[in-house]
């Protein structure tokens, strides 16, 4: 034990700590990778190819699609469905299993890293996770002649910000769970599903009900969609532009605090 | 005079690594700690033994500073746990009563990604990963991954990620329970050479031999609290007799009357009685006197587990 170098141990600074918790979830994905990144990036690839360019064949470019042939509208709110399906997978059974099964995180615990820094880097890891896939999804979409314009690149970023605005107030509840009963299923079968559907990724939000729209209104999905196209056809209103911002930027910051909270409270007993 | 040793630089006063006072935990309307006092001294070896549910785990979680204490006093290294828990976690080593391995991930690689936690850098774990894993006997499966190894080299894992910040002060939760007896030689050995090196342990467990083999000084804890505390030899001549003589009987066991006197005390198990006593030989030549015929008898030193017995009223086995 004495020829190696001395140690240098100490607490590091509060955003390295954070960053060496991704570096941690980064070893573990690095020889997982395969199956979750083919899920994250060739699904929506596949929706792209046979809703986009098949069905969409059917659809006149009208009013509801900005003129638009159906799979260059649809792009744009493809990328934050997926982004949001993806969070939601990384924000759930791998949460729970760090608590639970594999215990990793209560391993942490023991080091100088501090709870809030395991779920600020659990949350930036599940964003750079996200912004991976919708970059190869939207290089994927570019190739194939899906992309209308630059401003794609604004759908990257709201993507990323759509999908942390639904994952990290669900981090923050998968830290509270001790077992998986159907919390999951159900957030999946009654939340994402139903979000992705109806909540204007593959049709105007105007086709709906009246009564239904309130609901959706809520979602982080139909504020990330109706951005999304904003960026990419550059037909935003600024109005309209900062709601939508100011609504997903709180739930992120609501959902980010209030993981520290259940974190801070699941290892410090 | 004797000047304050101040060891590794901390504000330690009176030299204690460890300092309670008071010490307490209690989760919910349920006290699991009810104010302890310890002192654990640089170099020594500190042992923590109990039944189940005495509180060992929840008093090492405190000093180990990942659970807030909800009563009392406690400084670890100089530091108080509450506002300055990182910085003394980053000095401590900790071998939790249940494993957290990455088990997907290999050997190697867990090193490594928990020796970053504390700051240290690649080059430095990478390094540090190596020796540590000659010191774990691992080095064979150094690349595998940890999922199917066997429980006692898990074990030897954790142990080695405990060390991988050169601790100063390493807590130990039962390191072997579970394990068979020759992995369990192993740990001690390493244990061993630890101390010999200086580094401060403080462990729990369930085995007498262990205690007696590895701790300077032990508590007996029961229900929260401390019972008794001192060296294992203290311990012994305090609260059991120099011989423990056991007699086993197949039919009844005599009553009271007939063995009142035998010794200076004496008790009763399902199997078998225990009378302890000065001279055991003695013992049992008086017993045999007075028509007392037991299928067998046994003579033998009194241990750790006598003093166990005799403070908690409860066998270790359960
Ligand atoms: N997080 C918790 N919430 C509620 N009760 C707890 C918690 N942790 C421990 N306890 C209770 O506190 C008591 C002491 O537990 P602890 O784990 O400290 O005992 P122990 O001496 O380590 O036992 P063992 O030898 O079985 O490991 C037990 O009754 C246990 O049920
Ligand atoms: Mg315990």
């Amino acid at each position: 034990m004495s020829t190696a170098t001395k140690s240098t141990a100490h607490a590091p600074a509060p955003l390295t700590a954070v960053w060496l918790v991704v570096e941690g979830l980064w070893a573990w994905y690095r020889r997982n990778w395969r199956s979750s990144a083919v899920s994250s990036v060739l699904e929506p690839v596949l929706f792209l190819l046979a809703l986009g360019f098949g069905f969409g064949s059917q659809i006149q470019p009208s009013a509801a699609t900005g003129g638009l042939d159906y799979v260059a509208y649809l792009a744009p709110a493809l990328v934050v469905a997926s982004a949001v399906q993806t969070s939601a997978f990384e924000a759930t059974y791998p949460v729970l299993a760090a608590f639970k099964w594999k215990r990793t995180f209560i391993g942490i615990a023991s080091t100088p890293v501090a709870p809030a820094q395991i779920a600020y880097g659990q949350l930036l890891w599940i964003a750079l996770r996200v912004a991976v896939s919708s970059t190869a999804f939207l290089v994927i979409a570019t190739v194939l002649g899906a992309v209308t314009s630059v401003g794609v690149v604004g759908s990257l970023l709201v993507a990323v910000l759509t999908a942390m605005a639904f994952a990290a107030p669900v981090v923050a509840y998968s830290a509270t769970l001790e077992t998986e009963g159907q919390q999951f299923t159900a957030i999946f079968r009654f939340v994402v599903v139903p979000m992705t559907v109806f909540a204007g990724t593959f049709f105007p939000v105007d086709q709906l009900p009246v009564w239904v729209r309130p609901l959706v209104w809520v979602t982080p999905m139909w504020h990330g969609t109706e951005l999304s196209r904003a960026a990419a056809f550059g037909t935003g209103e600024l109005l309209a532009v900062l709601g939508h911002l100011l609504f997903l930027g709180a739930l992120v910051v609501l959902g980010a605090r209030f993981a520290v909270r259940t974190f801070t409270r699941r290892l410090e007993v | 005079m004797v000047a304050e040793t101040v060891v590794h630089g901390g504000g330690l006063r009176d030299g204690a690594l460890v300092r309670a006072r008071g010490l307490a935990k209690r989760f919910g309307d349920f006290e699991a700690v009810r104010g302890i006092d310890l002192d654990v001294r640089p170099g020594e070896a500190f042992g923590f033994l109990g039944p189940n549910g005495a509180g060992k785990s929840s008093t090492m979680r405190m000093v180990s500073c990942v659970s807030p204490r909800t009563g009392g006093d406690l400084t670890v290294l100089g530091m108080d746990p509450h506002t300055q828990g990182p910085a003394i976690r980053a000095r401590l080593g900790v071998v939790p009563q249940q494993d957290n391995l990455d088990n997907e991930l290999t050997v190697r690689q867990n090193l490594h990604v928990y020796g970053r936690y504390f700051g240290l850098s690649k080059a430095h774990v990478r390094a540090k990963a190596v020796e540590l894993l000659e010191f774990a006997q691992l080095v064979d499966r150094a690349d595998d991954e940890v999922e199917p190894l066997s429980g006692g080299m898990k074990r030897r894992l954790t142990i080695a990620r405990s060390l991988i910040n050169d601790p100063q002060l390493l807590l130990l939760d039962e390191p072997t329970t579970g394990l068979d007896p020759q992995a369990r030689h192993l740990l001690w050995d390493r244990l061993f050479r630890l101390r010999q090196q200086g580094v401060t342990l403080i462990i729990t467990t369930h085995y007498m031999d262990e205690a007696e083999q590895l701790c300077d000084r032990l508590v007996v804890m029961d229900g929260g609290k401390i019972v008794a505390e001192g060296s294992p030899g203290e311990l012994i001549a305090r609260y059991c007799s120099r011989e423990v003589l056991e007699l086993r009987f197949t039919t009844d066991k005599p009553d009271a009357a007939a063995i009142d006197g035998l010794a200076d005390r004496v008790e009763v198990l399902p199997d078998r009685l225990l009378l302890y006593t000065a001279d055991g030989e003695a013992s049992l030549a008086a017993a045999h006197q007075r028509g007392l015929a037991p299928a067998s008898s046994l003579v033998r030193r009194g241990t750790l587990e006598d003093v166990f017995l005799r403070l908690t009223g409860r066998t270790l086995v359960d």
